[in-house]
């Protein structure tokens, strides 16, 4: 029997430091060490940003600011903040804590390949910063890593940088199969008794759907990447065209760049909802928690869930309109681009029609969620002009674009990252954070996203194009425009150091925070149900929990508490019944 | 896919049979959670080897497109890559019928005509670049070695696993090694899927 789904038994876990919080098996400190590897690198990328806004803002205010570290910086800001902080938090991180506790399950399935994921992904993430030691740096040529550009002479960091990006992602890649074959066949297999798919939180619906895409998904990148270390490497011509450099053709030639970004889409689009997805689910339990009230529309969340998971494969070339496609594929992408917002659309109105009528308990977690919302719904919309051609293609290389996909892309997610780091520090911790501190970083953060990029939506529709280095002496640019541009910066690097006051609360809180106790929120989901918190290995003592009711009775009608926890039997928890008939929660908001 | 959507199709937050109170079984698949692993697996690889059958196809309709003579051996790498298969369903077959030792012998002949499968593969390279296509030669060669190397490399990782079940299967109890030989035969019968498709589209390029 797997230990993940061991009924009973002792369950000490190693003594020495070494196996309990460096090679250890255990999925909570795996995902510590996820969450805290992806902060880390984010925190990298996130600098970079400053370099870059201050070139924007401020041209030539810093000397070693050169057009090649400028495109160094987009680069590895792009893809540390996609790949090695979003997607390594939401299912590293999240992905690694909640399965198994939200499951009722001891651990992973696969323990050891659990822990090899990690360090993988460590070595992943080594790999891409050893770049910044090799001659010529990383690479420049921009998070989409496009051929022929990527590795040609003239781009910066095409002597190492690109290899040394192309082989951290076929190694983040391996990480992630090793990880998301775990999360699959737990949530298949190790459910405790009791726990149908219908009565999983919508946090493991989301982050199991979005480990499907992503094990579906990133093989894309990775025959992609391989192909591109060929060309770059042996001089294979996969991608590259025939092509007269500094007046002397080029002994590569004949292939076909649009292919890659054929292949880098069918995993770049579905790696928006890799991101989403997670975040989709974990802020629908926490709005539902927060607000006391049961999710509204649990089946069509689910439904909703599939669809975008199903829908994602057959929108990328909505990210290639200006590459040139057959008329009538650009009408099918910008159709399926459209039809992907309905079950995006059912989401954000379940949302708001959970918070309708809900006691609402404004705390730092449920203002980031509202917070993720209002983004998400900007980001969205926003979509919705870029998903049709006619509308894209004077858009797409403007700051428009660069404005909506932060917004619904990195804001939105992050909002969630903070939501769900506040919601389950308690867990984590044993701790309870600094509430103060909590609501004052959600202030600076929601306020402070919203005026670096709604701004940039103005300059998009002005004009302004993405990816210049300097934007002086352009005509078509104007004076306020650049005025905009001071401001958005200034506005960047503050709420960029404000973020210390997060890094400030995590820290202090886990000495000075006020002791949690097992559930705080009074939650109903079993990750607050265990017998020791912090979670214990083995999560569950001597026997597993057995669950008899779906994960969002609150405020339940005759019951003593507004919360009646999964693992309660009988109807309203204690026993007792209400009748065989009468659905004591399908009252009001209960789905139909 | 009947009983998917009647799963969704449940309203939890109801009394009765799928709502609340009755506690259930809830594994999906009457299956060990390793074999469970290995089939998601499969879909990955899988994905993988169609991505690269795609690019391929898209690839090949360019003009500087020159298709390869396919090295003869490869025939004989694919009968040695079915005997192998063969060879490991007759393992598990003798395993879950307990003839410990008849299992171990066939389980053998799996993992050498395995290894010699690879040693082929490299013949087939070395065929290949003395005939003067070497990797950067045209798309054609390059497709050869990139999609050659990436099946033999998937087929390495089972020789890896192969022999680590091997060493289990003659220091173990009698059936302990039960599980572990069936994901090399189910492992075994996928690769042999994936290069039969390989086969035939260098085949026919």
């Amino acid at each position: 029997m797997a230990y993940a789904d061991q009924d009973t038994g002792h369950h000490a876990g190693p003594d020495k430091f070494i196996w309990k919080y460096v090679w250890s098996q255990d999925h909570k400190v795996i995902a510590v060490q996820y969450g805290c590897t992806a902060i880390a690198v984010g925190i990298l990328a996130l600098v970079l940003s400053w370099l870059m806004r201050m070139q924007i803002g401020f041209p030539g205010s810093l000397e070693f600011i050169d057009p090649s570290a400028y495109y160094q910086y987009v680069t590895m800001h792009g893809m540390i903040m996609v790949i090695y902080l979003l997607t390594a938090f939401f299912l590293g991180g999240f992905g690694n804590y909640l399965i198994p506790l939200m499951c009722g399950a001891r651990d992973m399935v696969f323990p050891f390949l659990n822990m090899l994921s990690y360090w993988f992904y460590l070595l992943s993430v080594l790999i891409l910063l050893a770049s910044y030691f090799v001659p010529g740096g990383p690479t420049g040529a921009g998070w989409t890593l496009y051929p022929p550009q990527s590795i040609l002479q003239g781009t910066p960091g095409t002597d190492w940088g690109i290899i040394l990006m192309l082989a951290s992602l076929a190694v983040f890649i391996i990480a992630f199969t090793m990880g998301g074959l775990n999360y699959i066949t737990t949530v298949l297999q190790a459910r405790c008794r009791g726990l149908t798919l219908m009565r999983m939180p919508l946090t493991i619906w989301s982050i199991i759907t979005a480990t499907v895409l992503g094990l579906l998904a990133f093989p894309a990148l990775f025959v992609s990447a391989i192909m591109l270390m060929f060309d770059r490497v042996l001089g294979t011509s996969f991608f590259m065209p025939y092509i007269v450099h500094m007046g002397q053709a080029l002994e590569t030639g004949g292939g076909s760049p649009v292919l890659f970004q054929h292949l880098f889409w069918f995993f770049g689009h579905p790696e928006v909802y890799i991101v989403a997805l997670p975040a989709f689910g974990l802020v629908s339990d926490i709005l539902s928690t927060h607000a006391r009230k049961n999710i509204f529309g649990y089946r069509m969340m689910v439904w909703a869930i599939l669809a975008i998971g199903g829908i994602s494969f057959i929108v990328w070339a909505h990210h290639m309109y200006v590459s040139g496609m057959n008329l009538y594929l650009g009408y099918f992408f910008a159709t399926t681009t459209l039809i992907i917002a309905i079950p995006t659309a059912i989401k954000v109105y379940n949302w708001t029609l959970t918070l309708w009528h809900g006691n609402i308990h404004l705390n730092t977690p449920m203002l980031f969620s509202i917070g993720f919302i209002s983004t998400f719904l900007i980001g969205g919309l926003t979509g919705l002009f870029l998903g049709n051609v006619a509308v894209d293609i004077p858009l797409s290389d403007t700051y428009f674009v660069v404005a909506h996909f932060h917004m619904v892309m990195a804001i939105a997610p992050i909002m969630v990252v903070f939501a769900a780091i506040y919601h389950w520090y308690p867990k984590i911790t044993g701790r309870m954070y600094n509430e103060t501190l909590g609501v004052i970083h959600f202030w600076v953060t929601f306020v402070g996203t919203y005026l670096i990029y709604f701004p940039m939506h103005y300059l998009g529709f002005e004009g302004m194009p993405r990816r210049y280095y300097a934007y002086e002496g352009y005509e078509f640019i104007s004076e306020s425009a650049h005025s905009l541009n001071e401001f958005i910066s200034v506005v960047a690097i503050l709420v960029g150091v404000l973020q210390i006051l997060f890094i400030i609360n995590m820290l202090m809180s886990l000495k000075t925070g006020k002791l949690a106790g097992a559930n705080p929120w009074n939650a109903t989901t079993l990750e607050w149900q265990t017998p020791q918190t912090p979670p214990a290995h083995g999560n569950w003592g001597d026997e597993l929990p057995v669950v008899y009711r779906w994960a969002y009775d609150y405020s339940v009608p005759g019951a003593d508490e507004d919360f009646i926890p999964q693992n309660q039997p009988g109807e309203l928890g204690d026993g007792r019944e209400v009748g065989d008939d009468t659905g004591h929660s399908s009252g009001e908001g209960a789905p139909a | 896919m009947t009983t998917l959507i009647k799963t969704l199709a449940e309203k939890p937050w109801l009394s009765g049979h799928d709502g609340v109170g009755v506690p259930a079984e809830v594994a999906i698949f009457d299956l060990a959670k390793e074999k469970v692993g290995l089939r998601a697996f499969f879909a990955v690889a899988a994905s993988l080897f169609m991505l690269f059958v795609v690019a391929y196809r898209l690839r090949m309709v360019y003009s500087d497109w020159v298709p390869v003579q396919d090295p003869g051996v490869l025939w004989l790498s694919t009968g040695l890559l079915v005997v192998a298969s063969v060879a490991l369903q007759v393992s598990s077959i003798f395993m879950s019928r307990q003839h410990d030792q008849r299992a171990l012998t066939a389980f053998y002949v799996g993992g050498v005509c395995t290894l010699l499968f690879v040693c082929c593969q490299l013949v087939a390279w070395s065929e290949l670049s003395n005939a003067g296509y070497l990797v950067s030669t045209n798309p054609a060669s390059s497709f050869f070695y990139l999609l050659t190397a990436v099946h033999g490399l998937h087929v390495i990782g089972g020789l890896v696993a192969w022999l680590r079940t091997a060493i289990r299967m003659r220091s173990a109890e009698p059936g302990a090694a039960r599980i572990a030989v069936d994901l090399c035969t189910l492992y075994s019968h996928f690769l042999l899927l994936v290069w039969a498709g390989l086969f035939y589209l260098l085949l026919n390029s």
